[in-house]
């Protein structure tokens, strides 16, 4: 009688609903960890290799005549991804060496500058380009889609790309001398 | 008297002249107000700072953004349409509503449901196998001395040794 009472049939959560949970409870797993795993990472690492982007130009910045730039297009040469705001105070601090570095290597015709406008408004971007007399090829980073790619933490950060689209260095933070440019480009022209 | 009918015209002339040459200016609206900018502004976030509304955000960047959404409200742009041109310049975080708000809210509620079913269905589990087993185990010391024919038989040798 009593072992009657103990083997009743216990009914539990059906087998489908058991899978639907875990399938749930998983794939919540997996979200939290892609999550913490991108926050943890920092920005994209050298050694990578680039994938491909578009970059909308200013007018007026364009980059051989084209109003667009695809970044696959520039294989071959050197390309130096400046991310900027008109907003950010250390950008000023190195506008003017960027733009003597891209006279500098202009001439070469294998380097390459972009610079990436990071959640900016375009009046203001312009204020910042000509008060500092910016001539090298910049466009708006619409919807951060390039910002988010490269994982930047903040502006003005600087990606050194060599000619096979592969990352060679990041600059975090404002150069303090045009010498500190020289340094990372010429090794990647050679 | 002809003189004057001669100036009644040009001045006429010249009110009519002024009124089609405002015209055109006064269809995009008087400067708005900062009531109007905050009410937009209010519905976005700074894509720069943390958390912070853009109405509320003191930085120079949100105040370059509010002067944005002053300048399209000028323009005549409706608030949808100034909502889509900051979406499109700094993403969707930059909305305080995710803009699929059947999803967004009928996700959370799906996942609340069935982790109430989840834990509804385990606490019927729990109780309905201890409830059973106490009955059965309170069953035990009254029928079962009785049934046993050992123990009857321990208890008459206990009754005739006393």
């Amino acid at each position: 009688m009593t072992e009657s009472t103990i083997s009743a049939p216990r009914r539990g959560v059906p087998i489908w609903a058991q899978i639907i949970i875990w399938v749930f409870l998983v794939g919540l797993l997996a979200i939290v960890a892609v999550g913490l795993s991108r926050a943890q990472q920092g920005t994209v690492q050298p050694g990578q290799t680039i994938d491909n982007f578009t970059l909308p130009l200013f007018s007026g910045y364009e980059l051989d005549g084209k109003s667009e730039v695809n970044f696959v297009d520039l294989r071959g040469k050197v390309v130096v991804i400046n991310f900027w705001a008109s907003w950010c105070k250390p950008c000023e601090q190195e506008a003017a060496e960027l733009q003597a570095a891209w006279e500098e290597y202009q001439p070469t015709g294998q380097v390459v500058f972009l610079g990436v406008d990071y959640v900016d408004t375009e009046p203001e971007a312009r204020v910042y380009l000509k008060k500092f007399g910016i001539t090298y090829a910049n466009g708006p980073d619409l919807a951060t889609r390039i910002s988010q790619y490269f994982r930047i933490k903040g502006v003005p950060e600087t990606y050194f790309v060599d000619k096979n689209g592969v990352l060679q260095y990041v600059q975090v933070g404002p150069f303090r001398s045009i010498d500190q440019i020289r340094a990372q480009i010429d090794p990647l022209l050679k | 008297m002809g003189s004057s009918r001669i100036t009644f015209y040009v001045l006429l002339l010249t009110l009519v002249l002024a009124g089609l040459w405002t015209g055109p200016a006064s269809a995009q609206g008087p400067t708005p107000t900062d009531d109007e900018v905050n009410r937009i502004a209010k519905q976005l976030y700074c894509p720069v700072c943390e958390s912070t509304p853009l109405d509320v955000c003191p930085t120079e960047a949100c105040r370059q953004w509010r002067d944005v959404i002053r300048t399209m409200l000028a323009e005549g742009k409706s608030e949808a349409e100034i909502k889509q041109h900051f979406v499109e310049q700094y993403g969707v975080r930059v909305l305080n509503e995710p803009p699929n708000r059947l999803v967004s809210y009928l996700v959370p509620a799906v996942a609340i449901l069935l982790g109430a079913f989840m834990l509804f269905r385990g606490f019927q589990m729990w109780m309905k196998p201890s409830i059973t087993e106490s009955r059965s185990e309170d069953a035990k010391p009254e029928a079962q001395p009785a049934q046993d024919p050992y123990i009857a038989k321990l208890e008459e040798e206990l009754k005739k040794r006393k």
